[in-house]
């Protein structure tokens, strides 16, 4: 192959291309909005932005995690109202809320095993076992509920989510901070350098030596877990747990790794990404209602953005050079 | 025969950046004629044919078609003009009927604009008897064995009336009852005044089936015969004719203590009774045809396929691995075949991939210690004079003799100390060929083993100290240096006994 301009591409280890890109956009759309409309920029306003990108924001980070294994996971939405109902369950029964909280962490990392096993052990494929598992969890839950919400959850529960340290929202503070872990996981663990591997070169990982069972489950339950945390979260914002909640979450957090510049077949993706990607959508969603600019035509634009998003990654790696 | 010429190519030259594959190559093919074409792997054969049929575009050189100057554009462009071939990998959509298939692309709609069935299902079945082949319209493709499917393209070939049909080894998967059978029909194909260029390493078919033999070496003709004219021993001169190049004169080191011992090995369907040792500071090099086994061989020492009978054993020690994390924890490491498949993250970084094996090794706790990774990956890009502009290039930027560095610096980083190389050079071309060689020399000197499997007969001699031929999952013997001989080696791994005094 002979040399030409587009090779030199720092990828993974720092801050790429598509980063810096993202964060153009979003300064953009910070811009247009803050003109647009002096609300937009109060902190006020800011926080709240934040408090609303979190949830899915930290779905999104274990999506991306499994989109970079060359997987995907669609129970995720499925799981993050498990883990509400099951915390609310609990809290309402009077069971601490710390342990409540760590048994429906676990109680989501043993769905996300099972998702593991399903994928790794059945060879069924990651769309397949994981839709099944997002039905049979939400099936399930409304069994479990008889469909009711639950509600009457304790002061104390309640009180995370209006936690307001400085004036930052507690939901926008663990999101950032999961981000910064994940990030760590990702860069600087054999277990995400692994996840890379695995999902760039299934062949060359499993002849390398690397361990793909503990990689495949790792990357489920790391999934559900971030799930857990973003319905306990939730359920303490919205006083209540619905068994319906986080329907339709796993496409914003495909969105959202999408758009950070994940590959869906696997080995390109980074967190900075989706934690980027999300924002974007949110904000974007946001301003739209700040503007009272017609939400249909807020979700025509971000459905734009996705398929932008993924137009130009195709056109730059044609621009490349075709790899023979 | 005095039957018109249907294909000619004349001084046909092809040149990929870095190769010249084809050099004034000149071969016709007449209506009614099986024409063998037959060359090591390398020599050409498949270039001349993928030129023919509009796969690559010519360098130099005419191409006529039933006495027409031609340029083929594409294999659609070649179809159009009656040229067809059934290649080694069949490409059937495997869902679908052999009606289906037969008529993919140009399926006829019946008056309401539905796929019309009936016809196709027909013809299909009038075609398939015509042949005298048993299978029917409807079947579903996957059901069939890969003997029917051929069975199938050919048939589609029938169909599309092509004038000129190439054979790129049709009988390598074929058992010898199948064989025959698509020799019936290639000879059917013959009576009705097709063309037909058949392409194989087999002797005995090549005397069975053709008219006349065509025989190619590094990308040059050698010569066009009657095959009545010459023996095999004439045509297994023709092929080798040529001493060794320097490029494969590496300094050997005298071999040292056993390494690996290999009894007894087996595994169904694949290979049998495999038994052999490799010493110390050896090249040791194993040959064989496509299918002979010699990739699975090693794929089953190394752990990444399961054995049924046998003894592997590495360093003194029993290897009994099912995973290859045992074989590369012994210090073994396999650089495989298809090195894009399976050997390198083509998306990942030059660190990232030289890391991949070991990465334990710059962890602590599972947190990595990514400026020691660096280190390492600059260390042994200096070594083996890796090129790439940074350590963080991707991988699939490199050119091929770069990537193929960066998959030893991955297994030299993991602390290997016994290396099996399966195809090393495929894809690369000579200049990077040569460092690939003297990596071989420095990993010995070094005193790693090494053992190397490669279908490019003066490249696995010109490199080994040792060579086991295999042939149809057999292993036909292990020929020391001083029995080195091209026409030794091509007996063996085509089934034919050595002729030792």
């Amino acid at each position: 192959m002979s040399s030409n301009k587009n090779q030199i591409k720092k990828v993974k280890f720092h801050v790429g291309k598509t980063e810096i890109f993202l964060l153009a956009v979003l300064a953009l759309l910070f811009i247009i909005f803050a003109v647009a409309t002096p609300v937009f920029f109060r902190f006020s306003n800011i926080m709240n932005l934040l408090r609303q990108t979190s949830i899915y924001g930290i779905v999104a980070l274990g999506m991306v995690f499994v989109i970079i294994s060359s997987g995907i996971d669609l129970s995720v939405g499925s799981v993050l109202g498990f883990s509400g109902t099951v915390v609310a369950l609990m809290v309402t029964n009077n069971i601490s809320i710390p342990v409540a909280i760590i048994l429906a962490i676990l109680a989501c990392a043993a769905i996300g095993a099972m998702n593991g096993v399903l994928i790794y052990d059945g060879n069924v494929p990651p769309f397949i076992a994981t839709m099944g598992m997002m039905s049979l969890v939400r099936a399930t839950l409304m069994l479990m509920t008889n469909a009711r919400m639950i509600s009457g959850l304790p002061e104390n529960f309640l009180a995370i989510a209006r936690f307001n340290p400085l004036g930052i929202p507690l939901l926008a503070i663990v999101w950032i901070l999961l981000s910064l872990i994940a990030l760590f996981i990702a860069r600087k663990t054999v277990f995400g350098r692994n996840v890379y591997a695995y999902g760039s070169n299934k062949e060359a990982a499993r002849l390398s030596g690397i361990h793909i069972r503990l990689t495949v489950y790792g990357t489920y339950i790391f999934s559900a877990v971030m799930c857990a945390i973003a319905g306990i979260l939730i359920t303490s914002r919205l006083s209540n747990a619905a068994p319906t909640t986080g329907t339709g979450y796993e496409l914003d957090a495909i969105a959202a790794s999408v758009v950070g510049g994940a590959s869906l077949n696997g080995g390109q993706g980074s967190v900075i990404g989706a934690f980027l990607g999300a924002i974007i959508m949110s904000t974007l969603r946001q301003g739209g209602t700040l503007l009272g600019v017609n939400s249909f035509i807020m979700e025509i634009i971000i459905a734009l953005l996705i398929i932008a998003a993924v137009l130009l990654d195709q056109i730059q790696r044609k621009r490349g050079g075709k790899k023979s | 025969m005095a039957n018109q010429t249907i294909v000619k190519m004349i001084g046909i030259t092809k040149e990929f950046p870095g190769v010249r594959a084809l050099h004034n190559v000149d071969i016709d093919v007449s209506a009614g004629e099986i024409h063998a074409l037959v060359g090591e792997n390398g020599a050409g054969k498949s270039t001349l044919i993928k030129i023919l049929m509009g796969v690559h575009q010519k360098t130099a050189g005419e191409v006529f078609v039933a006495g027409k100057k031609i340029d083929v554009k594409n294999p659609i462009h070649a179809q159009s003009l009656g040229l067809s071939a059934v290649y080694q990998e069949i490409n059937f959509a495997q869902h679908l009927t052999v009606a289906e298939n037969m008529f993919m692309g140009q399926l006829p709609k019946n008056k309401f604009g539905m796929v019309n069935h009936k016809k196709i299902n027909k013809e299909t079945d009038e075609i398939m008897s015509s042949m005298g082949i048993d299978v029917g319209a409807t079947e579903i493709m996957s059901d069939l064995t890969r003997a029917k499917q051929e069975m199938v393209a050919i048939g589609k070939v029938l169909h599309q009336k092509a004038k000129f049909v190439i054979f790129d080894e049709p009988t390598a998967q074929l058992t010898t009852e199948e064989t025959e059978e698509l020799f019936r029909i290639i000879q059917m194909l013959k009576d009705k005044n097709v063309g037909i260029l058949y392409i194989s390493h087999r002797m005995e078919e090549i005397f069975q089936i053709s008219d006349r033999i065509t025989v190619l070496k590094d990308g040059a003709l050698v010569g066009t015969v009657d095959t009545n004219n010459v023996t095999e021993d004439d045509l297994i001169t023709m092929m080798v004719g040529r001493k060794l190049e320097d490029m494969y004169n590496i300094e050997h080191v005298e071999p040292g203590e056993i390494v690996l011992q290999v009894e007894n090995l087996s595994r169904a369907g694949e290979f049998e009774d495999i038994h052999f040792d490799v010493k110390k500071g050896e090249i040791f090099g194993m040959f064989g045809l496509v299918g002979s086994g010699r990739s699975e061989i090693v794929h089953t020492i190394f752990g990444d396929k399961i054995k049924n009978t046998g003894t592997v054993t590495f360093h003194h020690k029993n290897l009994s691995v099912k995973k290859p994390s045992a074989a590369i924890a012994a210090g073994m490491a396999l650089l495989p075949e298809d090195r894009k498949k399976q050997g390198l993250a083509l998306g990942l970084s030059v660190v990232e991939n030289t890391n991949m094996a070991s990465i334990k090794n710059i962890a602590k706790y599972g947190i990595l210690n990514t400026k020691q990774g660096d280190e390492i990956a600059r260390q042994y890009c200096d070594v083996l004079q890796t090129k790439t502009p940074s350590i963080h290039q991707i991988a699939g930027n490199l050119s091929g003799g770069n990537q193929q560095k960066v998959v030893i610096g991955k297994w030299l980083a993991a602390g290997s100390d016994f290396f099996i190389f399966d195809e090393p050079t495929v894809g690369v071309d000579v200049g990077a060929k040569v460092e690939i060689y003297k990596v071989f020399e420095e990993l010995i000197r070094q005193g790693k083993t090494i053992m190397i499997i490669s279908s490019y007969l003066p490249e696995v001699m010109g490199l080994s100290n040792r060579l086991l031929v295999m042939y149809e999952g057999k292993q036909m013997g292990i020929l020391d240096k001083s029995e080195y001989s091209e026409e030794n080696v091509l007996r063996l791994a085509s089934g034919m006994k050595l002729e030792r005094e």
